[in-house]
């Protein structure tokens, strides 16, 4: 428990610094153009990094699968967020999307050959 | 700041509350995809409502879960969180431009809640002169409170939701896809998020471990800027 919470306070001061130094700072200094740039990219760089490798690798070490149903669930719900941009909605609708797909019994598709 | 009397206090609640509701509905069942995940991962519901007061941060704390429940070292966990939570560099940079007269300990107290979620809902406020540093604070504080409820309530109840009730597994990856959404305003970002992408899926192929996250993430925010210097440059007129 004293390494958790050591690990903690270690995560909360980086996650705080970074949400509290420019709010203290920058009514003294500004940052360089380039720089704000470069930060403007980190969010949609890093949700991509993250999102992208989840969908279409699978196993340990990685390799490639595009028939994981994290995947094909993820097209309606990349859908879903853009028409609607809802956050709940779009976390309930691939949560039930996911959930149905993994009702589906091979079987039902075995009349196919 | 004007001081609060207790008429204008409740007005504040009312009308922070009437702006960040959506953020606590949202955040209701990632909190307990989070809560439940946690649990899987070994932590009691205290260690859970601990990490949702002391970090207070979505994503980051998912990855750190599973980073936890794959043996990682906690200087990797807590390298990993820094460059997660580095866009918050930009929102308070953002944010600053109109809390330039506010006291300095409230903007210590509020830079604990700037999150993807509350800068969303705060920015629009602040930049058409509608809002107040007060009620920005109740947005956070409101966030902060629903996060705390439903993490701890997700790993106190997962332990009776069965593996793959609901598509539970499934939440983290739909709200990287929604606030990914978020971030394709224009051209650039939708490049740079292809680049991160593809980039990421390579490394990860043929590197073990986290890393590819952090490099690819990095290496795609980089080519994105000189794509846009150049471009910019070229055409000024575009933006």
């Amino acid at each position: 428990m004293a390494d958790y919470v050591l690990l903690l306070l270690g995560m909360g001061l980086v996650t705080y610094l970074p949400r509290w130094l420019p709010l203290h700072y920058l009514s003294r200094r500004s940052l360089p153009e380039w720089f704000i740039q470069w930060l403007e990219l980190i969010p949609a760089a890093i949700l991509s990094a993250l999102l992208l490798p989840a969908l279409i690798l699978d196993g340990d070490p990685k390799y490639l699968d595009l028939l994981r149903p994290e995947f094909w669930v993820a097209l309606p719900t990349f859908a879903f967020a853009w028409w609607t941009r809802s956050l709940g909605g779009t976390v309930v609708l691939g949560m039930l999307l996911f959930w149905l797909v993994g009702k589906v019994d091979p079987q039902w598709f075995a009349w196919m050959g | 700041m004007t001081p609060l009397s207790s008429t204008t206090f409740s007005t504040t609640l009312k009308e922070g509350l009437n702006a960040g509701w959506p953020i606590c509905l949202g955040y209701l069942p990632i909190g307990m995809a989070f809560g439940v995940l946690a649990q899987k991962a070994g932590l009691t519901p205290l260690q859970i409502g601990l990490m949702s007061i002391m970090v207070f941060a979505g994503s980051s704390q998912f990855i750190a879960v599973s980073m936890l429940a794959g043996g990682a070292s906690a200087p990797a966990i807590i390298t990993t969180t820094f460059v997660v939570n580095l866009r918050h560099v930009l929102m308070s940079s953002a944010l600053a431009v109109y809390l330039r007269a506010a006291h300095r300990g409230l903007l210590a107290i509020y830079a604990y809640g700037v999150t993807d979620e509350s800068f969303a809902v705060n920015l629009p406020r602040f930049n058409t002169r509608t809002w107040s540093l007060p009620r920005a604070l109740v947005v956070n504080h409101a966030a902060n409170l629903t996060w705390f409820i439903s993490t701890v309530a997700g790993g106190i109840g997962g332990r009776f939701i069965p593996e793959g009730a609901l598509g539970i597994d499934y939440a983290l990856i739909a709200m990287f896809i929604c606030l990914l959404i978020y971030q394709i305003r224009k051209l650039i970002h939708l490049l740079t998020a292809v680049i991160a992408g593809v980039t990421a899926v390579g490394l990860a192929l043929v590197i073990p471990g986290n890393t590819y996250i952090v490099i690819a993430s990095i290496a795609a925010a980089t080519v994105g800027v000189i794509i846009q210097r150049k471009v910019m440059r070229r055409n000024p007129d575009n933006g």
